[in-house]
């Protein structure tokens, strides 16, 4: 499957999901920031993910879990360095430059961008 | 008491399936909220109907261990109304089920005799809210599933009639 076929399909997931216009699906469009995704919207995705590409997606890896409540990784709200080598070594396929330029936690929902949803399935499957 | 809005369980397959009966009475005052002079089951507690069946089956996957709760209705289309003297029966399958929660397919028809009509479809949501992705936390004690309304599924097969 090519990375073009990838993208077609996790658009339709997307658009599924959340509601949105398929013009409204661009490569950098963050799912919560620009498509107004919910929390639950990502156990959503991640179910109609699984179906639509016959995959298996493993606890935590699409959204990796403990993170923001372990204070080794975040205190007084924002990401310490040990906590952005984390973010980056349990989400290898994401752009986290965002996140080290302002490191509130709140700026996680910055890398789960459409971009990096295709990469990660295309993981997966390519 | 928990606003019960299913009256009993006539099939359920752990894990994968429940059919949930309602009758619906012209007592009910609900019926009378909508179109005074036309009583109808407002389409939001057939969904409700729908949430108590399928969260009870997501629920009782897990020994009730989990706080499952609506979070989410995809799609919900309706094509009959449900009326007074109408029995509702609601069929909820489970799609997909992780540690987080689950998604779920709803059929709600009509029965009449050994006629049944289908009045709408649902797509719905659960989540399991103590594994919730954004770590909001909830107080320890399980508030969803009493064992008031757990009673549902365990008086599942039991007989309806008594007799004194």
């Amino acid at each position: 499957m090519t990375k073009d076929e990838v993208y077609t399909k996790v658009q339709q997931v997307l658009v599924d999901a959340l509601g949105v216009d398929d013009d409204e699906i661009v490569p950098t469009a963050a799912l919560m920031d620009d498509l107004g995704a919910e929390s639950i919207d990502f156990l959503d995705i991640q179910f109609r993910l699984e179906k639509a590409f016959s995959i298996k997606i493993p606890k935590g890896d699409l959204t990796p879990e403990g993170l923001t409540n372990n204070p080794e990784f975040v205190q007084g709200g924002k990401f310490t360095d040990r906590g952005l080598a984390e973010v980056a070594s349990r989400m290898p396929l994401a752009d986290i430059a965002p996140l080290r330029a302002d490191p509130k936690v709140e700026n996680m929902s910055k890398l789960f961008t459409v971009d990096f949803m295709t990469k990660y399935i295309f993981s997966k499957v390519g | 008491m928990r606003w019960m809005w299913i009256d009993k369980f006539t099939q359920f397959e752990s894990g994968k399936r429940a059919v949930a009966i309602k009758a619906n009475c012209l007592a009910e005052d609900h019926l009378h909220d909508l179109y005074p002079a036309f009583p109808i089951v407002p389409q939001s507690l057939l969904i409700e109907g729908m949430a108590q069946t399928a969260g009870l089956l997501v629920g009782e996957t897990n020994g009730y261990k989990e706080k499952v709760v609506l979070a989410k209705i995809g799609r919900a289309t309706f094509e009959r109304l449900v009326r007074a003297g109408q029995t509702v029966e609601f069929e909820a399958v489970v799609e997909q089920l992780n540690h987080i929660g689950a998604s779920i397919s709803g059929v709600i028809r009509t029965i009449s005799g050994p006629e049944k009509l289908q009045v709408g479809t649902i797509e719905m949501m659960f989540s399991h809210i103590d594994n919730n992705i954004s770590g909001t936390k909830f107080p320890a004690h399980n508030f969803v599933f009493t064992e008031h309304f757990t009673r549902i599924v365990t008086a599942f097969g039991e007989k309806i009639d008594v007799k004194i």
